[in-house]
């Protein structure tokens, strides 16, 4: 049996420092690493013996628009042998967020990683075909940042201030 | 000196392939949904396929950070719109969860008496289409019959039919009326013939299996790799099952078995959905026979939509009322991953709540994405024909897909 204690002790003596941050989420240990050991840390959980997370159930992104490093992606491991999962997350620059991709590791990481890029903008760097793909391709905008509204601000067919609210956010 | 002899041999003359490129879909009436696939084809025989995905794209990930969180489940319905209410419900525990309510037993059990019920629908539209789509159409008008019963379950339970918004954070509106109760006995009464009937004509069929066995399998290894759950995972011969695995919604109650193949092929995900058929029929009886006696929702008023009448004539429901609709229960600060075994796979919902009245980030871990990414290398070396039934074997749904 491998509980939290053990995965954050197996990662903190091979990454020590380039942990920024860890706890304990509804039972997922979450850890947050530095990008430049994100690949590493990944492949280290994958194929370490008695860590064994061989199945990425979940990759997505998520933006904080007002930290330094807004963009983050989140990926969610989970050891079937064990019944364990572990959350990784990284946080990357507002400019040219790149990380490297996981796609060598999992063949279900390429969509995934796919969608992230078509919704924040992420860059997968060494990803076989990062196009978007919910998307369509002329888009110019990455629709799940922040500051993109939901609905079309020049939009003239819908006033809302009948609806009781300033602007449409 | 000239020496002739050790000129090189002219270089034989080989036939290149001339490849043909075939436009399958996007709406095609064999792929059951919207889905592009440019295939490269040698003659009849599958070289290598590239998919398009995102027509019914409806960016239901920006509508959820914008809608308080009892208006996210009608979003739900429409990502596997053939087992909504595994949707709905499984989005339910995931606000549960993060407030950290815990549900009367009579809730779990009518919810896993419908989640049950909506598992049957699922597989029995899936694997009546794989009948269809190798040309036996008989199965399919026999069990499609039955699906019409469950759907007039749902609508006695939640009033609606395809699209079902059944139930409510915290609870049900109502509990099972004994009509509803009358129709799901009857439906366990019938069902098994049928389903023994449509055993007959597809099972142990020669055709049906020839056309079958062998075709688009995957490895276990590859299965894994490739993020499969639910029933495609278990025909490769995985027995991971999140009803078992993280038992949600009293699962742990009950006791049924986890079918599994061991190709991976067609033949076994039809087999693994049928085996799976009797044990949810099963689930369904024993919690119906065994539903506890107590309320139908959790005294959570903060969270819980009381019902109309109480909101036009009692004070404080009209409070709770006012502040659930307005916004003004504050949720807790918190990320929560939740998963429940949906018609085809492991259905998650990841949650990030930063105490606002719509969620910061919701993402949606849709078995069907994650899953069809699979597919070319399935079909590859395949003929067209075994292509469009390894598609209605993988049971791919467009409205998960694209979310």
């Amino acid at each position: 049996m491998i509980d939290n204690q053990h995965i954050l002790e197996s990662l903190s003596g091979k990454f020590s420092s380039e942990i920024l941050q860890q706890e304990v989420l509804y039972g997922i240990l979450t850890v947050t690493v530095s990008p430049a050991v994100l690949h590493d840390t990944i492949q280290f959980l994958k194929e370490t013996e008695r860590l064994e997370f061989e199945f990425l159930t979940d990759l997505c992104g998520i933006h904080y628009p007002d930290q330094e490093d807004p963009f983050g992606v989140v990926y969610l491991m989970y050891n079937m042998r064990e019944n364990t999962r572990v959350r990784i997350k990284t946080f990357l620059p507002k400019e040219n967020p790149s990380i490297p991709t996981v796609t060598d590791l999992f063949s279900a990481a390429n969509w995934m990683e796919r969608e992230t890029y078509d919704f924040y903008g992420v860059n997968f760097m060494g990803h076989p075909n990062l196009i978007r793909i919910l998307n369509v391709e002329y888009l110019d905008y990455f629709p799940l940042r922040k500051e993109y509204p939901l609905e079309d601000p020049t939009r003239e067919d819908k006033d809302n201030r009948f609806f009781g609210r300033e602007a449409s956010v | 000196m000239k020496n002739d002899v050790h000129q090189p041999m002219p270089p034989a003359e080989v036939e290149t392939p001339v490849y043909s490129t075939l436009n399958l879909g996007p709406t095609h009436p064999a792929t059951h949904g919207i889905f592009q696939n440019v295939l490269k084809m040698d003659g009849e025989i599958v070289i290598d396929a590239e998919q398009t995905i995102g027509y019914i794209h409806r960016a239901f990930e920006k509508l959820a950070e914008h809608r308080p969180y009892y208006q996210i489940t009608p979003l739900t319905d429409r990502l596997n719109y053939c087992s909504s209410p595994i949707n709905n419900l499984g989005w339910m525990m995931t606000v549960e969860k993060l407030f950290g309510i815990e549900m009367p037993k009579r809730v779990d059990y009518m919810r896993i008496i419908l989640m049950e019920l909506a598992r049957i629908t699922d597989h029995l539209i899936c694997n009546s289409v794989i009948g269809v789509d190798s040309g036996a159409l008989t199965g399919f008008v026999y069990v499609f019959q039955e699906r019409e019963k469950i759907y007039e379950i749902y609508e006695e339970v939640s009033g609606a039919r395809l699209t079902t918004n059944m139930g409510r954070i915290g609870g049900f509106e109502r509990d099972l009326s004994p009509k509803a109760i009358k129709k799901i006995r009857e439906l366990l009464d019938h069902l098994p013939k049928v389903l023994r009937e449509f055993e007959k004509l597809l099972k142990r069929n020669r055709i049906f299996m020839d056309r079958t066995i062998g075709v688009g399998p995957i490895t276990a290894e590859r299965a894994l790799n490739y993020g499969f759950t639910g029933p495609n995972l278990r025909a490769a011969g995985v027995d991971y099952d999140v009803r078992v695995a993280q038992p949600y919604s009293s699962y742990g109650d009950f006791d049924f078995e986890i079918p599994i193949g061991t190709h991976g092929d067609t033949y076994d995900r039809f087999c693994v959905r049928q085996e799976e058929l009797w044990q949810s029929l099963k689930i369904v009886r024993n919690a119906l026979d065994n539903l506890p006696e107590g309320p139908y929702h959790a005294d959570v008023p903060e969270i819980y939509l009381p019902p109309k009448e109480d909101v036009y004539s009692k004070m404080e429901s009209l409070i709770w009322h006012f502040k659930i609709v307005m916004g003004e229960v504050n949720p807790p600060v918190g990320e929560v991953y939740h998963a429940v075994e949906g018609g085809n796979g492991e259905l998650g919902f990841y949650l990030v709540s930063d105490g606002g009245r719509t969620p910061y980030r919701l993402h949606f871990r849709r078995p069907g994405f994650i899953y069809y990414q699979a597919y070319p290398e399935m079909i590859r070396g395949g003929v067209l024909s075994d292509a469009i039934l390894t598609m209605s074997s993988m049971n791919v749904i467009a409205g998960e897909l694209d979310a």
